[in-house]
């Protein structure tokens, strides 16, 4: 047994016990959120949305000048996965044979610890036909030495097609929730959760453009993911509003706010850990075809999405008017609704 | 909330260990599943990112259709009007528009009257939409106009697409690989997928050809070089060999390659070259015997998609309704011909405009890593539901097993494709399936705080929680809905795990949390809600 193996069932029989300490009450459950937490939240209203405009400014900026790291799905091209069959990788020799083809602009990039090699080969000139020898004639020149894992051929057609798609869908997205919304909350709401949205998309893409991440097929997935969950947690504390402005008829807007948050923070902590924590294997062992895909969720949902719900998407129902006239400070909340126990 | 009636509860339970149990075709060998009833041989299937293999995205070339078309309307409108023997001049095309001048005045209707007789109507004499395929109309000046309409031109491409797509199943039926999809996708294309196929070059190079085989004779009255240099006859072409040899051939094609009924590759018995023999039927038999007969010692050409292939010269007649081609082929290339010869011709080229080829290599990393994945994920969540929650992590734990469980007797079900990005939807799920458990246990949290009794409290925590569930969850669904319609392949996958992953999720939070809950409280009574 290797010292990573101990280490591995170690720590699978640690956490073991730990569980059963825990479910037989021995330690105490994990209070990430003290339950007592009165966060002023609405306080830092005036920092956050500068803050948050003076980021998407900059990010969008960002996309303007730099753009995105487009992928062959919407650039067109060829992408070729090689691995070496023997011994460690040479890339240099690779790109030098690569680069003497003639076939424009070649990229290497080397990934994993088994010699493998990703080969991006900008579209050629001519139309569809003229991508189809790219791939033979790489073959040629690298011969036997390698294995051939993955190979993409995507014309100039169907790329500017995908990418078409892709914008369309976005945009679909958006107006499909925001009409959802409208149908359950008031119209301030929706407007509140598109601008947040709109907000999050903003700053995912200006990461996707510093970082000069792949762009491809899975990142539209990505943005649209995103989309959904950041609107989940925008809609978990919305529902909580909701539900606080009819209990508090008098309340002022900005305490109600901050009853909310602070009420659904523990939830809102909670899951993004378990969503980090599914997002955090996929990180580690799903491999370099998702990578682009698991980072730019990450950011998205774990960093962005959590904020924008707290930071902008409450806040923001005060500039649209919600609760207008509200002011008293303190108020006792008139009783709730009894809650009938019976068979549904 | 908390209470169930008997029949509920079994039902919620049944329901729940049948769907998981679909999962079960899935993990039998295919023997086993084919023992099963026929309503249960449903699996579920790895993508192509999975398994390895080829998918191919080919595009009819419309505008080779379109000129194919407006060629074969000159054509025919010389044919008739010949066979009607009416004088005409100037016979041209103009975009989509054959024209044509009528020498005397006094024929035209006659010339209006046999010209309309090639125009059909579409979709055939039923269905009327009174649109017709070609709009025959007398421009004034004896000009006689036949213009294809665009529905006329919709039709032609949606038969050479479908055409196409049996030409193209036969092709690959040839190759002898296994469970091949090919199916039409939009207007004028069709997608290839062939699990398991690792070098797509020999597909490719079948499924490029247009395969037109021509047999025609040589035209001898001009040197081709000549002909080159100076006008052609206009009953003849200048075509080349795979040498770049020109020769001049006769436009008139004796026999076509719709005339083979069989092609076979061999050996030619005196020089060992690989060959193709082929048999013509009765008809095409007939008119090849005639035309050898009438010219022996002249050179005919044997034509593949306008380049000469080779260029015999006929020693005698050959009657007996078969024959052979040689051109230097390699065995491989002998090979391919036949099959193409077999297959019949394309109507129209095809054009590759998408190839995505997964070796089986990175399929089964690819596999590995989305497995590695979803444990590790899995394990995370479930040790940090333990922590913070207990005994309800734990039932958290049960209901998110069981969600998992019937995402895949779901996509068993449904025959569904499972790829990379699927898998990820699945690892995400798995994360934010909790999150109903977390805002439900939360909410108990609150209420207990607020004073309530244990049971009050579950039962309002429930209650309460379960309305925000269906909001937040139909946000992130109406997300997966978009993503399923304007995806393809593997980000397609991932949609419809996420979907479907949602609706576990509301089915699992809605019925099967509340129920392990309940039956919790009838049977411990507990004083203490234990979150």
């Amino acid at each position: 047994m290797t010292t990573t193996t101990i280490l591995i069932y170690g720590g699978i029989a640690a956490v073991t016990v730990l569980c059963f300490l825990v479910l037989f009450g021995v330690i105490p459950h994990l209070r990430l959120v003290p339950d007592d937490t009165k966060f002023d939240f609405m306080r830092f209203r005036r920092v956050s949305f500068p803050v948050s405009a003076a980021l998407s400014i900059f990010a969008l900026l960002f996309y303007f000048t730099h753009g995105l790291n487009f992928g062959i799905d919407f650039k067109g091209g060829t992408l070729i996965e090689v691995q070496q069959k023997a011994g460690k990788v040479d890339i240099g020799p690779m790109r030098t044979t690569l680069d003497g083809l003639g076939l424009g602009e070649v990229q290497l990039q080397e990934f994993g610890d088994r010699g493998g090699v990703l080969i991006r080969i900008s579209q050629q000139p001519g139309g569809e036909q003229a991508q189809q020898g790219v791939v033979e004639k790489v073959k040629k020149a690298l011969g036997d030495t390698v294995e051939y894992r993955r190979v993409e051929v995507v014309g100039p057609r169907v790329s500017k097609e995908l990418l078409g798609y892709g914008t369309i869908g976005i945009v679909v997205a958006i107006f499909a929730i925001l009409i959802y919304l409208w149908f359950r909350f008031e119209w301030q709401f929706a407007l509140g959760a598109m601008i947040a949205n709109v907000h999050d998309l903003v700053l995912t893409i200006g990461f996707m453009s510093i970082t000069q991440i792949d762009f491809d097929l899975t990142s539209i997935a990505a943005l649209l993911t995103i989309l959904g969950y950041s609107l989940n947690d925008t809609v978990v504390i919305y529902d909580r509003i909701r539900e606080m402005l009819r209990r508090y008829k008098k309340l002022s807007m900005a305490d109600l706010l901050n009853i909310s948050i602070n009420a659904t923070l523990s939830r809102s902590i909670i899951t993004h850990v378990t969503v980090a924590a599914a997002l955090l294997a996929l990180l580690l062992f799903g491999g370099h075809a998702i990578h682009s895909f698991t980072a730019t969720m990450m950011f998205g949902v774990v960093l962005v999405g959590t904020y924008t719900s707290v930071f902008i998407a409450s806040p923001i129902l005060i500039y649209l008017g919600v609760g207008v006239g509200r002011t008293a400070h303190i108020e006792t909340p008139e009783p709730a609704a009894p809650v009938v126990a019976g068979n549904r | 909330m908390l209470h169930f009636s008997r029949w509920k509860a079994l039902a919620i339970l049944l329901s729940s260990l049948i769907i998981c149990l679909f999962t079960v075709p899935s993990l039998m060998s295919p023997q086993a599943v084919q023992s099963l009833p026929s309503f249960l041989q449903r699996k579920l299937v790895l993508g192509l990112d999975l398994q390895g293999g080829s998918h191919i995205l080919l595009e009819v070339d419309s505008n080779a259709v379109r000129k194919e078309r407006v060629e074969t309307l000159r054509d025919d409108v010389r044919r008739v009007l010949r066979d009607a023997r009416l004088g005409y001049s100037n016979l041209t095309i103009q975009g989509m528009t054959v024209q044509v001048r009528i020498r005397e005045q006094a024929d035209i209707p006659e010339a209006l009257r046999r010209l309309r007789e090639l125009s059909a109507p579409i979709g055939g004499l039923l269905s009327g939409t009174g649109q017709r395929d070609v709009e025959v109309t007398d421009a004034g000046g004896g000009v006689i106009q036949l213009g294809i309409t665009d529905a006329g031109i919709t039709q032609r491409i949606r038969q050479s697409v479908e055409q196409s797509i049996e030409i193209v199943r036969r092709r690959i039926d040839e190759l002898g690989t296994v469970e091949p999809l090919i199916q039409r996708q939009g207007d004028d294309r069709i997608l290839v997928q062939v699990p398991g196929l690792q070098d797509p070059t020999r597909l490719k190079s079948l499924l490029g050809q247009t395969a037109k085989l021509t047999f025609r004779m040589v035209d001898l009255t001009m040197n081709p070089q000549q002909a080159l240099e100076g006008r052609a006859p206009p009953e003849s072409e200048v075509l080349f060999s795979r040498e770049k040899q020109p020769y001049l051939i006769e436009r008139r094609v004796v026999v076509s390659g719709e005339d083979l009924v069989d092609a076979q590759p061999g050996f030619d018995q005196r020089s060992h070259e690989p060959i193709v023999s082929f048999r013509f039927n009765t008809a095409g038999g007939r008119r090849f015997a005639t035309a050898t007969q009438e010219n022996v010692g002249k050179p005919f050409a044997i034509i593949l998609d306008n380049e000469v292939i080779s260029a015999p010269t006929i020693r005698e007649p050959i009657t007996g309704g078969s024959g052979q081609i040689s051109g230097s082929f390699t065995v491989q290339q002998a090979n391919d011909l036949a099959i193409l010869l077999r297959a019949g011709a394309l109507p129209a080229p095809l054009t590759i405009i998408e190839e995505r080829t997964v070796g089986p290599g990175l399929g089964q990393d690819s596999i590995r890593a989305g497995v590695n994945a979803a444990y590790f994920g899995t394990a995370l969540v479930i040790v940090f539901m333990i922590v913070t929650y207990g005994l309800f992590g734990l039932f958290a734990n049960v209901a998110v097993a069981v969600n998992v469980g019937m995402i895949l007797g779901i996509l068993s079900f449904l025959g569904a494709t499972l790829t990379l990005p699927g898998i990820c939807g699945i690892v995400l799920t798995v994360g934010i399936a909790v999150d109903s458990n977390v805002l439900i246990y939360e909410r108990i949290r609150e209420e207990l705080r607020g004073g309530r009794t244990p049971i009050a409290a579950i039962d309002a925590g429930f209650s309460r929680a379960l309305a925000t569930i269906l909001d937040s969850n139909i946000t992130t669904f109406i997300a997966a809905a978009v993503l399923f319609f304007i995806g393809t392949g593997a980000v397609r996958g991932f949609a419809v795990t996420l979907g479907i992953g949602i609706l576990t999720t509301l089915f699992t939070a809605f019925t099967l949390t509340r129920l392990i809950v309940a039956m919790w409280v009838r049977w411990w009574r507990p004083r203490t809600v234990p979150v």
